[in-house]
């Protein structure tokens, strides 16, 4: 009787590592999936902060993958980990704030220690060799397989073709007849691999499902770093980076102005960690104020609370501010105008 | 019946401290777990299914989401 084998996947709850997944389904493998959360991922907490997106789904793709593939999903909470991947990447960043590689390297490292202990024979992964620009590359896909310590029980089924053998081939566990030999940027093979399996409901992210490939995001990132001197974050900071419009008008403070009813209430939740401020002759969005203040700083900062009130064109508009909660002052004050917020200030 | 609290966490956090709480209980155990992410509605009981266990139920009592899991075999 041969030993039925089992593999751990890496479920981004992407197309790839679905077929990944679903292509070692097929050879008879017993596979489990597993999902890091960095505190990065698009698709976790984001869609229950903007009243917007309340009107989408809910769906956590990553969830949907598993059990469109009748497997077992293991969440891996990776937060506190995942910051020295992000602060000291040995490969560097992307084109933003994206250390593609060594996250790679880190989650397959993550996958390799649970399947050690988990008694799984190899991991997979829904990497395509030219796929991304950064992270899979014909160069990298071995650096991944060396420096997580995964070696040849590492096995990527859509380009395996394109590598050379990987354990589970060479003891037979799997065919590699019958694995891949997709590259580059195209989805046209997954997407006709995908149509075999009967696959229709997939996601599709557009820039792939981690914030630290945004622009903007990168820039109120690196804006953090700055205003701090030093590269650290909690999990809270890069929460509120997901949210409202963000003004630095001086070094000291920065103004996270919510943009509407969700983000104003999911501020709510900060209102005893901060300075926020609130409009109360007007209905205006909440703010907090992250950092110290000088003299003057506040009158500063309730200008353009205001300007994003609907006393936007009043005379005098009433700004209360609190602390920690607490209310310490009341400002009646003129908005500014639009030309008055410098673009210099918006991160 | 255990009781977590998940308040104030955004999904997956949820899920997750619920499959870390699973793993300390057994088969026939109950976990009630308090959110206020209405994420948990879709993803508390997607998790549950696909690592076999059952909700028993799952209500919004005053903008709280209160899902009952008995924990499965294995």
């Amino acid at each position: 009787m041969t030993t039925q084998r089992k593999a751990v996947a890496l479920i981004s709850g992407g197309l790839d590592s679905l077929l990944a997944a679903k292509v070692m389904l097929e050879q008879g493998i017993h596979v489990e999936g597993i999902n890091f959360y960095t505190g990065f991922c698009v698709e976790g907490h984001t869609h229950a902060i903007r009243k917007k997106d309340k009107a989408k789904p809910k769906r956590n793709n990553a969830l949907w993958s598993a059990e469109t593939l009748g497997i077992k999903l293991h969440i891996i909470d990776v937060i506190d980990e995942y910051k020295d991947v992000l602060i000291n990447p040995k490969h560097g960043y992307g084109q933003n704030m994206n250390p593609c590689l060594d996250c790679k390297v880190f989650m397959v490292g993550k996958a390799k220690e649970w399947a050690d202990e988990n008694g799984f024979d190899f991991i997979i992964t829904g990497e395509v060799i030219g796929q991304r620009p950064m992270s899979q590359r014909r160069e990298t896909m071995p650096i991944i397989s060396a420096e997580s310590g995964a070696d040849d029980r590492l096995l990527r089924p859509l380009c395996a073709q394109n590598l050379p053998e990987t354990l589970p081939e060479r003891e037979g566990w799997v065919n590699r007849d019958e694995l891949h030999d997709f590259s580059g940027r195209t989805r046209k093979p997954q997407m006709a691999l995908a149509e075999k399996f009967g696959l229709d409901d997939y996601a599709q992210p557009a820039g792939g499902c981690c914030f630290l490939t945004d622009k903007a995001y990168s820039v109120k990132l690196a804006d953090l770093w700055a205003s701090r001197g030093k590269k650290e974050y909690e999990i809270d900071d890069i929460m509120l980076l997901k949210v409202g419009r963000h003004f630095r008008p001086k070094p000291n403070f920065k103004l996270i102005v919510a943009r509407e009813e969700g983000e104003n209430n999911f501020l709510q939740g900060y209102r005893k960690q901060f300075i926020t401020l609130r409009t109360m002759s007007h209905k205006g969005p909440l703010t907090l104020l992250d950092g110290t203040v000088e003299d003057g700083d506040l009158e500063l900062a309730a200008k353009i609370v205001a300007r994003f009130s609907q006393g936007r064109d009043a005379e005098s508009v009433d700004v209360e501010v609190a602390e920690l909660g607490e209310v310490i002052k009341s400002i009646s004050i003129k908005p500014f105008s639009n030309e008055e917020i410098q673009e210099a200030w918006r991160v | 019946m255990i009781e977590l609290d998940a308040r104030r966490l955004m999904c997956p956090m949820p899920v997750i401290k619920a499959q870390n709480a699973i793993k300390t209980m057994t088969s026939g155990d109950k976990l009630r777990v308090t959110c206020s992410d209405p994420g948990v509605m879709q993803d508390i009981p997607a998790w549950s299914r696909i690592n076999g266990h059952t909700i028993l139920k799952a209500e919004e009592i005053d903008h709280e989401y209160i899902i009952t899991i008995e924990v499965g075999d294995d």
